[in-house]
């Protein structure tokens, strides 16, 4: 990501003509060459993006224009607020947890790199990404997946669900008329249901053995549309 | 003339008897067969069908290898040739009218209402297009192709005309629902691939009906007067036709549904009203010449979620019951007709090109279609449909009685080959149902299609599910989009709001939580491999106390309704002061020194425990349904009862384990024994509340919540100082039994005691989970009951206890 940080402004300004053209009425088709603007100055910039797995540029161009659009301060970066104003968000129960998973540790910034990053791990998993050995393991995979969802929990991030934790989301996730002492006994029995080693609260070893049987790939997936 | 209705042969059999025996003088006896034939002959069909399956059924190595289809074919090729060698002429036959009004519907309803609707509607426009453009195709190009080697000259001279083969066409196109669930459910695929054919199969027969009437009336009209204002006509009937029946079906499940919200007072006919009102939607349909199957499809599918959420628990399964009895008897009973039709000399018109060709093109256009359909969908498709799923689908083109019902609907003066046409339909009914049913199963196997993962009930899937859906709309939100999560999202707000609030009660929809709810119901499971545990180890000891102390508390809980939850904690308080008399010589020290180990070796019991008695499934369900049949509510109550305590007690040894506190009252252990003794009925109870607690508290909360305050629980059973408080003559009374006499005697000090403080109860309890001094306060609203008693020990040792 650091490296990527010098290059940022052009990228945005790459990107800002290549939004621009997408707005045309011409429908992008999914695999269409690279844009006509490609001189090797954009072109390395594009593979930058591409190592977050949205291939397509007409992904990249439509995403681009949502990213523009949410950012109401215009500065190349989306802030919490610019996410919190999405109205769809406030009503979402786990809204404000998915908000911090676009920022890394620390930072209140996120840049459209890091968005897409985030974006990515929605990205289904393709036939043929499943039989290519890739150098790194791409991040819509299984486990960064299923290591996205376990740090919506694992808000210290010490790699583990606490109790406490668990508890938080569960808050969250259940109607108001289940009591809390019943909530405690629900958390006990779900970290129950993953602790393998007694310790209380769940790993993230745990957490995928858990959900081994779970269709993550296709439940944690999106279709992006073009 | 009687309807040859199933359910009443025997009643009109006595109306009947009754009847002829006035107007008949005074013969003693009389036979009158003539009287009972139709009624006698329908139970006899059945009760031959039923002992078909039972036959069948109990061949296991057979049905593993041919599905249970094909055999009750079979089974009716030779029932049909005894009753052709006896009557020389076919006396029995599947009859369009017997079908479609009292076989079909059954089994479409039951289909409906058990649909996985979340899959269903996930994959719904897949469902669409393999059931419209695919149908529509099959009939097309079957119609079309077999003209067109008509033309050639490929089946000799046969009068049928090209809107004659597009009707034939139309009428074999449809894949069957019977017949594709019957082999299917026999080999698991995965869920998908099962719901896109399932599905396919049952939307495709409102199509197929309707395509089949579009051109039926063509036919009629004669070719030469059909222009371009008739076909659109035609496809405009088409729709209105398609969309009207699922919107009669709707408006019929949400009939049903608001139906439901008051039958509370009818528990016992309430079951009825689904299926009448289930049956009045296909009727309804059939009268206004909408889809019927359409409209039953989708009455159970939209009235599901209600019924089973406004329903008692028991009419719940007595619906689902009674659907699959129907359901299952039909389909019986169809396959076994399907085989008996076919023995009749009349029908067998022989076409060679005719036949051949018409069950080459089936096959060939099924999988062109599947093919094409499912390339264009996976343009458009998160999951794509993987080309293995794909061959399934096509080769899984069953067709069955529907199709068979229909041709035999044709009209014999306009098409003149209907025998031919009839013929034929059978014999592409037998082809696929039997030799693809039976080649289906090692198909799916050697083609190693991905198969059902058999999961297992936890919360962590349930929640984590959840978690899935609303990271997904707000990932879609974030993104921009409006994709299929954004439009579920949409739908679930909707839903929530409006069709919940007007369809369900009041009291049901309060308590609806799917993260609670499957926390019930593994509290339930829980609970009863408990007391299945108890039976097992035949002392039976702890399960006739659990018992006893269920009713006790029952009884209980009746005067004082409302203040259940205060009580019952309190009570749970009381008990883990109980237990800690089982194990006076052990120390508070040693307590906390042994923690560990002990935790740990209860962990491995207790999961041995469980692990034993989980599979045990049978034994749960007697224990539980034994009693429900009559009085339901007790049944509730008691189900009620075993999960709140169960969560009283994982809270009481969750906050003790939090504080890291034991509460135990050595001075209290003495009076509770003194106390004991004084009643010696109540001993038993006492006693039972001890085992209880002691065991279901490491039982449940196994691993995760250290069992500090009761180390020793399930010591209590094995411990020696125990065995001779068993009353020997007690142990052997079952625990049904047992419950009444140990039950009011037991309960009276406590809870008596406890009453009159019910409202302060309230108050304190809120505190009680944040600190340990909360349990001052507790103590001191317990101290002036304690007074009034002479035997409770005085108040501050109770606190030092508890506070050590």
């Amino acid at each position: 990501l650091a490296k990527s940080c010098p290059g940022q402004e052009t990228v945005t300004l790459y990107l800002r003509g290549v939004a621009l053209r997408g707005r045309r009425p011409r429908p992008a088709p999914p695999s269409t060459s690279p844009p006509p603007a490609s001189t090797s100055h954009p072109i390395k910039q594009e593979d930058n993006l591409t190592e977050t797995r949205l291939v397509s540029h007409s992904q990249i161009t439509r995403l681009y224009s949502r990213f523009t659009s949410l950012d109401k301060g215009e500065n190349g970066t989306l802030s919490r607020e610019d996410f919190q104003r999405i109205p769809e968000l406030a009503i979402n129960p786990l809204g404000d947890r998915i908000i911090n998973a676009f920022f890394p540790e620390g930072e209140d910034q996120v840049n459209f790199r890091g968005f897409m990053r985030i974006l990515a791990h929605f990205r289904p998993i393709e036939d043929n990404e499943k039989k290519s050995v890739a150098v790194s393991e791409p991040l819509n995979s299984r486990t960064n997946k299923l290591l996205f969802a376990f740090r919506l929990y694992d808000l210290d991030r010490d790699d583990k669900i606490s109790r406490e934790e668990l508890l938080q989301v569960l808050r969250m996730m259940v109607g108001v008329n289940i009591s809390d002492d019943q909530l405690g006994s629900i958390a006990d029995r779900t970290i129950q249901e993953a602790d393998t080693n007694g310790d209380n609260s769940i790993s993230f070893n745990e957490f995928i053995k858990v959900l081994e049987k779970v269709d993550v790939e296709q439940k944690m997936s999106i279709r992006f549309l073009h | 003339p009687l309807p040859p209705s199933e359910s009443t042969p025997n009643q009109s059999h006595a109306d009947h008897g009754h009847g002829s025996s006035a107007v008949g003088g005074i013969p003693v006896v009389t036979f009158k067969w003539h009287h009972v034939e139709t009624p006698y002959q329908v139970a006899l069909w059945i009760l031959v069908a039923g002992l078909a399956k039972l036959v069948i059924e109990a061949n296991h190595h057979v049905t593993n290898v041919i599905p249970e289809s094909a055999l009750l074919i079979c089974f009716g090729f030779i029932l049909g040739g005894i009753i052709w060698g006896a009557d020389k002429v076919q006396t029995f036959k599947l009859n369009p009218t017997v079908f479609f009004f009292y076989l079909l519907p059954q089994i479409i309803l039951d289909t409906g209402y058990s649909m996985p609707n979340k899959l269903f509607f996930g994959n719904m426009g897949a469902i669409l297009v393999y059931a419209v453009i695919g149908t529509c195709w099959n009939a097309a190009s079957l119609g079309l192709s077999l003209w067109g080697c008509h033309q050639g000259g490929a089946m000799g001279d046969l009068d049928i005309g090209l809107l004659q083969y597009l009707l034939f066409g139309s009428l074999i196109a449809a894949v069957d629902p019977v017949a594709v669930i019957a082999v299917f459910e026999q080999v698991h695929v995965n869920e998908v691939l099962f719901i896109l054919v399932f599905g396919e199969s049952l939307l495709n027969d409102g199509v197929t009906v309707v395509l089949f009437n579009v051109f039926d009336a063509f036919v009629s009209l004669g070719g030469a007067r059909i222009n371009a204002v008739e076909i659109i006509k035609g496809i405009i009937s088409f729709f209105v036709v398609a969309f009207g029946g699922s919107l009669l079906g709707l408006v019929f499940g949400l009939l049903i549904s608001l139906l439901t919200k008051v039958t509370q007072k009818v528990k016992i006919i309430e079951p009825a009203f689904v299926f009448v009102l289930g049956y009045l939607s296909y009727l309804t349909a059939e009268m206004l010449s909408l889809s019927s199957i359409l409209s039953i499809t989708f009455c159970g599918v939209s009235c599901q979620k209600y019924i089973n959420a406004n329903m008692a628990e028991s009419s719940v399964s007595t619906v689902r019951y009674v659907m699959k009895v129907f359901a299952n008897g039909s389909e019986t009973i169809i396959f076994v007709f399907l085989g008996i039709s076919a023995i009749d000399t009349e029908i067998w018109v022989w076409n060679t090109g005719f036949i051949l060709l018409t069950l080459f093109f089936i096959f060939v256009y099924r999988i062109i279609g599947v093919f094409f359909l499912t390339w264009i969908l996976n343009r458009y498709r998160l999951v794509p449909v993987e080309f293995i799923d794909q061959v399934i689908m096509s080769y899984g083109g069953l067709r069955g009685a529907v199709a068979y019902g229909l041709a035999t609907l044709l009209n014999e003066s306009k098409i003149k080959e209907k025998n031919l046409m009839i013929c034929t339909t059978l014999l592409v009914v037998y082809f696929t149902v039997i030799l693809q049913g039976i080649t289906m199963k090692p198909l799916v196997n050697w083609l190693k299609v991905k198969k059902a993962a058999v999961s297992e009930l936890t919360l962590i899937e349930k929640l984590q599910s959840k978690v899935f859906d609303h990271m997904l709309v707000a990932i879609e939100d974030i993104s921009g989009q409006i994709g299929h999560n954004y439009m579920r999202d949409k739908w679930n707000q909707f839903e929530e709001r409006w069709m919940t609030r007007i369809l369900m009660k009041k009291s049901v929809r309060k308590s609806r939580d799917c993260v609670f709810k499957v926390f019930h119901q593994l509290n339930l499971k829980d609970a009863m491999s408990y007391v299945a545990e108890g039976e097992r180890r035949g002392s039976l000891e702890f399960v006739r106390n659990e018992s006893a102390f269920i009713d006790f508390k029952k009884k209980f809980v009746d005067d004082c309704s409302g203040a259940m939850p205060d009580i019952t904690a309190c009570m749970s308080d009381d008990y883990s002061a109980i237990r800690i008399d089982q194990v006076p010589s052990v120390s508070l020290e040693m307590h906390e020194q042994n923690m560990k180990g002990v935790r740990e070796t209860e962990d491995i019991n207790t999961h041995h425990l469980l692990q034993q008695h989980l599979y045990k499934g049978r034994k749960q369900h007697r224990h539980r349904y034994s009693r429900s049949h009559f009085n339901v509510n007790k049944d509730e109550n008691e189900v009620q009862e075993i999960f709140q305590r169960t969560m009283r007690n994982r809270l009481e040894s969750f906050k003790s384990a939090k504080m890291g506190v034991s509460p135990p009252k050595k001075i209290s252990k003495h009076t509770k024994k003194d106390q004991q003794q004084k009643v010696p009925n109540g001993k038993s109870t006492e006693n039972g509340k001890r085992y209880f607690s002691g065991d279901e508290g490491c039982m449940i909360g196994n691993v995760c919540i250290p069992l500090t305050p009761f180390p020793l629980g399930p010591a209590g059973i094995e411990n020696p100082a125990y065995i001779p408080d068993l009353d020997p003559m007690a142990a052997e009374i079952p625990p049904w039994l047992a419950e009444y006499d140990a039950g009011p005697v037991a309960p009276s000090q406590r809870a008596q005691l406890r009453l009159p403080w019910t409202p302060s109860d309230l108050g304190r309890l809120a505190p009680l989970r944040i600190s340990t001094r909360s349990n001052d306060s507790f103590a001191q609203a317990d101290a002036p009951a304690a007074q009034q008693k002479d035997d409770e020990p005085p108040t501050p040792s109770k606190r030092d206890g508890r506070n050590m």
